[in-house]
């Protein structure tokens, strides 16, 4: 699958307190975290991205706490994917478990600027910056990675082991 | 030593760093905030009953008591699951305490075991020698219904702490200038193993200071081996029996750090990365505060308590600052009061709280408001940690935090006296 995207541009070490605020954790509804989804590190993120954007992070993006809260914000924000130099642990399989794709590619990272418009095949991992023409391999899943992202996520991968 | 523990919870004769395996897990954690996502989840996979009542642990801590009525209504969701599933390891409010302070105590977390947890800092169980590692809410779901977990097989790092403590340095001390020493990802998906006579020097509360923080270096794990101090301190609590599992002598390692401890001065992290670590005699400016929390899942055990209140004890907290002390849980509370910590807290005109995560992420009871400063026993000092983006945590040991909330600004205990 391809997906198309504006990109929002962050630097190292975003952390899960910045991607959705602990004040704003006594509610897991999805209104709730895609409105105030990056708000400590970019006021207008919720008013200014659209369905399919993408958000580029640099190292280690997602670290700090376990929160599911936080790809699960990105998520209900519209965001399609997120490209990173490198991703925390706890975000990395928590984004897969709930289906948001992430790519870890350092290159495609350290080249997009915010703005720029990306197309991200999450199949074979190839993402392309429409402004510069220049095309990126990410590194691809591992096979049972990339079972439970066929699935739909951990709950449907469980489900069909279960059944 | 985690490639033994995790090839014994998967059948395996051994596993190597990059396998993935479906791995048994001994214990699953989720708290007020991660396990409504959880049960939510959990409910969508259609099974009637969890895998295990009695592996289940479910801690109402991060918004408890209470903060609010959404809080409220969260806390209820777990509540409700805890009964409908007869979970034996639900603990309420006045039984409950901070999580990774609580199950260690309960004898809830063993030598050899995986534990994971709906909470990033579940790696505080390394330090009995188990695997505890963060997982997320779904994670937790799946686990509830299989009694399972996939995990990457990480490489090792192992480092070796030698040399004498000076005064009041502490485990905290050790694991924030470690932190310092190899950056926020500097373990990232790897393990920790922690090891050396400083360590087994080390008592249990400061080794799981420092277990606890592996996390901040991006670590999967934060291992000790189990030895004759881990099994005294379970002698009365384990509640199921436990294999000790220890590192091969000709186990593999990506990389060894050797760390002179008796070189290590009390050390501050500065805003707003654990990584920036400063030696308390490398401060030079006098950095005013506003508050000073004592406690958290990282220093709200008895040994942290007794080291604030040596140096509390005939002094005043200073007129500028409030200083909040935690305990982790109503044990620690109960005996903290019975030595008279609280008398010696009290009289210094500090709060002492019933136990709660609450100040430590900004949730409730003890938020900066802009451009205030705290300096903290916790774990985390990023950009509006604590309260208002504008505001700064600063994180230390409890004997640092002390001495900082009676001068007013950043001080270690020596200036004190």
């Amino acid at each position: 699958m391809k997906l198309k995207g504006k990109v929002f541009k962050y630097g190292d070490n975003v952390d899960t307190d910045v991607i959705i605020p602990a004040r704003y954790l006594n509610s897991s509804t999805p209104e709730n975290l895609a409105a105030h989804c990056m708000e400590d590190i970019d006021k207008n993120f919720a008013d200014e991205v659209s369905e399919g954007d993408i958000i580029v992070g640099g190292k280690n993006f997602g670290s700090g706490s376990s929160r599911e809260h936080a790809p699960l914000a990105i998520k209900y924000a519209g965001v399609s994917c997120v490209v990173a130099e490198s991703f925390a642990r706890i975000f990395y399989r928590n984004s897969i478990n709930i289906g948001l794709p992430i790519l870890e590619c350092p290159e495609a990272a350290k080249a997009a600027e915010a703005g720029d418009e990306l197309e991200v095949d999450i199949d074979n991992g190839e993402i392309k910056n429409m402004r510069t023409g220049e095309s990126y391999q990410a590194a691809p899943f591992p096979p049972f990675m990339q079972e439970i992202i066929k699935d739909g996520g951990l709950i449907e991968h469980v489900k069909k082991e279960l059944v | 030593m985690i490639e033994k523990i995790l090839a014994a919870h998967s059948d395996q004769d051994q596993v190597k760093p990059g396998e993935i395996v479906n791995a048994r897990v001994d214990m699953v954690l989720g708290n007020d905030i991660t396990a409504p996502v959880a049960v939510k989840e959990f409910n969508k996979i259609g099974v009637d009953r969890v895998f295990d009542k009695e592996r289940i642990a479910l801690v109402p801590d991060h918004f408890a008591p209470n903060k609010d009525i959404k809080a409220a209504e969260q806390v209820k969701v777990v509540r409700e699951f805890a009964q409908k599933h007869d979970i034996t390891n639900y603990f309420e409010v006045g039984q409950m305490g901070i999580e990774h302070v609580l199950l260690p105590e309960k004898g809830l977390t063993l030598p050899g075991e995986i534990i994971i947890g709906a909470d990033s800092h579940t790696c505080t169980y390394g330090a009995l020698g188990a695997l505890g590692t963060g997982v997320g809410s779904t994670d937790m779901a799946a686990a509830m219904a299989t009694g399972k977990a996939w995990f990457k097989v990480p490489p090792t790092i192992k480092i070796v702490y030698s040399g004498e403590l000076k005064p009041h340095v502490s485990g905290k001390d050790l694991i924030l200038y470690t932190i310092g020493k190899i950056g926020v990802d500097g373990a990232l998906y790897k393990a920790m193993e922690f090891t050396g006579e400083a360590i087994e020097n080390l008592s249990m509360d400061g080794r799981m200071t420092m277990s606890n923080m592996a996390i901040e270096a991006g670590g999967k794990a934060g291992l000790i081996a189990a030895d004759e101090k881990t099994e005294a301190y379970l002698e009365d609590r384990a509640q199921r029996e436990y294999t000790i599992v220890k590192p091969d002598s000709d186990a593999e390692y990506e990389q060894v750090i050797e760390i002179d401890v008796s070189q290590i001065e009390p050390q501050v992290a500065f805003p707003s990365l654990p990584e920036n670590t400063k030696g308390l005699n490398e401060i030079t400016e006098k950095i005013e505060i506003h508050q000073s929390v004592i406690g958290s899942c990282t220093n709200g055990r008895i040994e942290d308590l007794r080291a604030a209140a040596e140096i509390f004890k005939g002094q005043k907290v200073h007129k500028n600052v409030r200083c909040l002390v935690f305990p982790g849980t109503q044990a620690i509370y109960k005996q903290a009061m019975h030595e008279g910590l609280f008398d010696i807290f009290i009289d210094a005109g500090a709060a002492v709280s019933t136990p709660t995560c609450g100040p430590c992420l900004g949730g409730h009871m003890g938020i900066l408001a802009d451009g205030e400063r705290a300096i903290s026993t916790t774990n985390r000092n990023f950009v509006g940690r604590m309260g208002s983006t504008s505001s700064e945590v600063y994180l230390a040991s409890p004997a640092v935090a002390a001495a900082s909330a009676i001068k007013g600004y950043i001080a270690g205990p020596e200036e004190v006296k």
